[in-house]
């Protein structure tokens, strides 16, 4: 069992209060995934300023920032320990910060780049978490939160969601896929390389896969995915322009949905989107089984 | 048992744990609660087994009025996975929507749902009523055994699958219809059954409205998939 809740703003006017609409997202979700929690922010400029990029790590090493500094001495790099991750934001395109920290530290994982997203994740309880990763402060026109109860792997960051693949590619899963190892064969003799021994994480990579290589939108590699992975799931995928829900033909696992003018929100249960403003007049649904639905920014 | 007051008693959930709650209703001092902050707590209201009216003011999680008996619950808002579970007799009346399994394999009593129910409304239900005012979910009705869903919207895929002596109207459309489940003809007696199941469900207007009985279509078993003495 596990917990997610996303929300994706329409309207602007929101940006300033997404990380306090999403803090109380976390007391609805919970109770669902007491032992680890992550999360992926869209457009808080303070975090990531503009012409800035992210990389987050796990297990980097101590002089990380010195590393850093010496290979990109104009890039004003920053780094910032939240939890058991590391946050680094450098001025250049995140493909070359990628780069240049999986070349300076290639003991440590990377588990988020992005150019207008911020990926962390921690082990403990989500609501200390939500403190750890100053999630009141946040701001944005997206986010994405994940409490987990692990099943399919140990409890430790690499193993807590979002999986963030590609560049702002982030995938939350509830649920357990079944041929995941068959797939992720597949997806290594075609050259794409893993970092856990998750099922999500094939999931995540089989989206970026089809995305990047295959030429799919989100709705298109999401529908492929329904197809080829076996297994119970409601997933939320976000990209630096989307948001998408898909769930599995037997609708396995619980969502809901709310629409509304300023905004979409998804959840495993009810509670954790009930505060959000104009709740009353959203139109609120739970998707049918087999379903994929996006939007777009 | 002692004689119960008629003074409605008040219980805030955001100073009472569910347990607290539950203990008090499983042996009534009242005819009548209040439960306010709700708040989506999961198991709320469970096992009411007397002739008590219980008003909770918002959103439940998983299981609210699960075992219900004999009780008349009222739920202000949404309700989580699984409300009226094997629920016995009474009432239960969502006013929100409902999420999935609502009134799973419950014996009697009646369950109505202002709003939408979700996949799986009345799944194996063994003689309890449903009647939900908007629509329902995928697999609804699955191996349904005994008694009736009234649903007034459209009902999802698979209605009724493997379904055997539940009956089934539906006013708007199905998506798909389950494996031996087949839409059937309303005699008389289907139509003043439908009549009674939405006076009880607060719909009296519809009820005497002879056109609105005439939009709903019968549906229940074919009966090729099993072969007891269904006595019909």
């Amino acid at each position: 069992m596990c917990g997610i809740a996303g929300i994706h703003l329409r309207d602007e006017s929101l940006v300033p209060q997404l990380g306090s609409l999403m803090y109380e997202m976390v007391e609805g979700i919970v109770v669902r995934g007491p032992d680890s929690a992550g999360m992926a922010i869209y457009g808080d400029r303070e975090r990531l300023p503009e012409d800035y990029s992210s990389v987050s790590l796990l297990n980097a090493p101590e002089d990380i920032q010195q590393r850093l500094i010496e290979k990109l001495p104009d890039a004003d790099v920053g780094i910032e320990e939240l939890a058991e991750t590391t946050f680094i934001r450098a001025k250049v395109k995140s493909e070359e910060l990628a780069e240049v920290v999986r070349e300076a530290a290639p003991e440590a994982m990377v588990i988020g780049t992005g150019d207008d997203s911020v990926v962390y994740k921690g082990v403990g309880n989500p609501m200390d978490l939500r403190e750890t990763y100053r999630l009141s402060e946040a701001t944005g026109w997206q986010g994405v939160i994940h409490t987990r109860l692990a099943t399919e792997s140990a409890i430790d960051a690499e193993g807590a969601h979002p999986y963030s693949v590609g560049n702002g590619l982030s995938m939350v899963h509830n649920g357990s896929f079944a041929n995941y190892m068959s797939v992720r064969r597949d997806l290594e003799d075609k050259g794409v390389e893993f970092d856990s021994h998750n099922d999500t994480e094939v999931a995540a990579r089989f989206i970026a896969y089809r995305m990047e290589q295959e030429g799919d939108d989100l709705d298109a590699a999401l529908k492929e995915l329904a197809k080829t992975l076996d297994g119970f799931f409601t997933l939320l995928v976000t990209t630096e322009d989307g948001f998408a829900v898909a769930r599995d033909e037997f609708a396995t696992k619980p969502v809901i949905i709310a629409e509304h003018p300023q905004w979409v929100a998804m959840a495993s249960e009810f509670q954790a989107i009930a505060h959000l403003p104009g709740i009353e007049d959203a139109e609120i649904f739970e998707p049918e089984p087999g379903k994929v639905i996006t939007w777009k920014r | 048992m002692e004689a119960l007051t008629d003074t409605t008693v008040e219980i805030d959930l955001s100073q009472s744990t569910v347990r607290e709650l539950n203990a008090e209703l499983h042996a009534p001092t009242s005819k009548s609660y209040r439960v306010s902050n709700s708040r989506g707590l999961h198991s709320v209201a469970v096992g009411i087994k007397d002739e008590i009216d219980v008003e909770i003011d918002g959103d439940v999680g998983y299981y609210c009025a699960g075992m219900h008996q004999k009780g008349n619950l009222t739920i202000a808002g949404m309700a989580g996975p699984g409300v009226a579970e094997n629920m016995m007799s009474g009432r239960v009346h969502i006013k929100g929507h409902a999420s999935q399994s609502a009134a799973a394999t419950a014996h009697g009593g009646l369950l109505v749902v202002d709003g939408n129910a979700s996949t799986r409304c009345g799944i194996s239900l063994k003689g309890g009523d449903i009647v939900v005012k908007g629509n329902i979910g995928a697999l609804s009705a699955f191996m349904a055994q005994a008694g009736r869903i009234v649903v007034c919207g459209d009902a999802g895929e698979a209605l009724g699958d493997s379904i055997f002596e539940a009956r089934l109207y539906v006013r708007g459309s199905v998506a798909s219809l389950g494996t031996d489940c087949i839409a059937k003809e309303m005699r008389d007696e289907h139509r003043e059954e439908l009549a009674q199941l939405l006076k009880d469900a607060g719909m009296e207007d519809e009820a005497n409205d002879s056109k609105y009985l005439d939009s709903f279509t019968r549906y229940g078993s074919a009966r090729t998939l099993y072969h007891f003495n269904s006595g019909e």
